[in-house]
């Protein structure tokens, strides 16, 4: 039994490649274990819910790992939560991936699959890969992770899916791919998620780790 | 529009980043690291590392690189050569890298494509195709840099890897690769247009003008490129050029450059791009070295 005390844990259920969102941690100066323990989550001063693949793989996942309550427990603790990729998207009340499933619903709102032909009637390549602007939407970046982050700066994105918070109060920022128009960063108090992967995003998602990593050292968001 | 990635390639033999013409005759041209840093802090997209001699071996042996890559260069890392298992997917994973291409081994056993899907997310996974065309026309797949032919036609293949849960593929025309001759823009297009998966297009940039090309003309969602950028960066950077590197330097030393190719930065690519109506990632985030 160890007593190491970490200042994020990130979590583990199962769901692609966690290595570069802890090589990002440890970049800006945080100690962090890739763990699927309550105990670990629940002691630590910030929350990562990373992931790629399938909505409804990912919530059998956290269910059998048993971490659909730590999660929600730890989050009302009001400490630093991150949510990247597929960790955004669970957020959200349900998904129409593969047949309807129920997320989280830490925040109102569904994920839905990006349409197949853009306006022009042209096919659309999903999933989006590759770099995209964030863009104002309807909550201010002040005081949040992208404090120090420009309005259009480029981030690295690679999903087929996006996130329809219900409320506007949720929406961080916005991106357009071919004709649609999306929330790709929602905000809602101490909950922060990108649709985007900051830990691929060069410095300017460097820079983001480091806004949430004062939070976590801080102790709020 | 959407953004169009540009993405260097650097094929990696033992502890050398080297460059042939035909997957061929490898020349050395330095250490990796020193290329994939220069290449990330002027703008690259993401990078690729190809073990070319994995094959004969049957290993990828790149994990130290990769480590090392991983540590400091933060934009996606996709590794190819010699990857035949579930765990060698997870080894190099593990190591750093953020996507693996899987060539022999898809062919060899099309399962494979869809357990790593499944396992590591599609888009960790990407099928490489090494395209030869015939006398007749037809594009076939081949292996071990051009050399194994398989006689499964480009196409057929490009789609079947889709259906089993490829998240892109990386398309390389064997005919064009080191010539600086231009990519082959029929058999891109050809390739994308079918395909609701992103195709990066790999093999024969000599300019600007060829990137640009193969974009518009072959409907590239990505493109990859290295002689014109490694050579560029031998010419402004000698420091990269490090002498303790062995092997098949006589042409390094030379300080010669293939014909067909004109060097250029990613900085003067993409700003060639924009001004020709391309989206692709600004290079504001540059930093000066």
């Amino acid at each position: 039994m160890t007593n190491i005390k970490y200042d994020v844990a990130i979590i583990d259920y199962g769901m692609g490649n966690l290595f570069s969102v802890k090589r990002a941690c440890e970049h800006v100066g945080l100690n962090a274990v890739i763990t699927h323990a309550s105990d670990k989550i629940m002691n630590s001063s910030g929350v990562i819910l990373p992931g790629v693949g399938a909505f409804g793989d990912a919530m059998s996942n956290l269910i059998k790992y048993d971490l659909v309550s730590p999660i929600k427990d730890y989050i009302q603790t009001g400490k630093p939560f991150m949510g990247i990729c597929l960790g955004m998207q669970l957020m959200l009340s349900e998904s129409e991936e593969f047949g309807a499933h129920k997320g989280l619903d830490i925040i109102s709102g569904k994920v839905v699959k990006f349409p197949r032909l853009n306006a022009v009637g042209n096919t659309v390549k999903v999933p989006q890969v590759g770099w995209n602007s964030i863009l104002p939407a309807s909550v201010s970046w002040k005081n949040t992770p992208l404090e120090e982050t420009a309005d259009g700066e480029a981030m690295y994105f690679v999903h087929s899916f996006y996130c329809i918070p219900d409320k506007a109060e949720n929406y961080l920022t916005a991106t357009v791919y071919e004709d649609t128009k999306y929330c790709s960063s929602l905000i809602r108090g101490n909950v922060f998620a990108a649709q985007y992967h900051p830990e691929k995003s060069a410095k300017e998602g460097i820079k983001i780790y480091q806004n949430w990593g004062n939070s976590v050292k801080k102790g709020s968001i | 529009m959407k953004n169009i990635r540009i993405i260097p390639r650097l094929d990696i033999k033992g502890p050398n980043l080297v460059k042939g013409i035909h997957l061929e005759g490898l020349r050395v041209l330095g250490t990796p690291e020193g290329f994939a840093r220069h290449y990330y802090e002027n703008g690259a997209d993401e990078l690729v590392y190809f073990d070319v001699v994995a094959s004969l071996y049957n290993r990828n042996s790149l994990h130290d690189i990769i480590t090392k890559t991983a540590r400091e260069i933060f934009i996606p890392l996709t590794v190819g050569g010699g990857i035949r298992t579930i765990d060698d997917i997870k080894d190099v994973l593990r190591a750093g890298a953020d996507k693996v291409a899987l060539n022999t081994a898809a062919l060899n056993n099309e399962n494979i494509i869809t357990e790593a899907s499944r396992k590591f997310g599609s888009s960790t996974i990407l099928v490489s195709i090494e395209a030869i065309r015939q006398p007749d026309g037809r594009y076939l797949a081949y292996t071990d840099n051009g050399r194994e032919y398989t006689g499964k036609e480009v196409l057929a293949w490009a789609r079947r890897a889709e259906e089993l849960g490829a998240g892109e593929i990386m398309l390389t025309s064997v005919d064009m690769e080191g010539t600086g001759a231009g990519y082959d823009i029929e058999l891109t297009k050809m390739v994308s247009e079918s395909l609701s998966i992103p195709v990066i297009a790999c093999g024969g940039a000599g300019s600007s003008e060829d990137i640009k090309d193969v974009i518009f003309n072959g409907k590239a969602d990505a493109v990859s490129m290295a002689s014109i950028l490694h050579y560029e960066c031998i010419n402004n950077r000698s420091r990269f050029v490090d002498n303790s590197v062995e092997g098949n330097i006589e042409f390094l030393k030379s300080g010669k450059v293939f014909s067909k190719i004109k060097p250029v930065g990613l900085s003067e690519i993409k700003k060639y791009l924009h001004s020709n109506g391309v989206n692709c990632r600004e290079t504001n985030q540059r930093i000066k070295s």
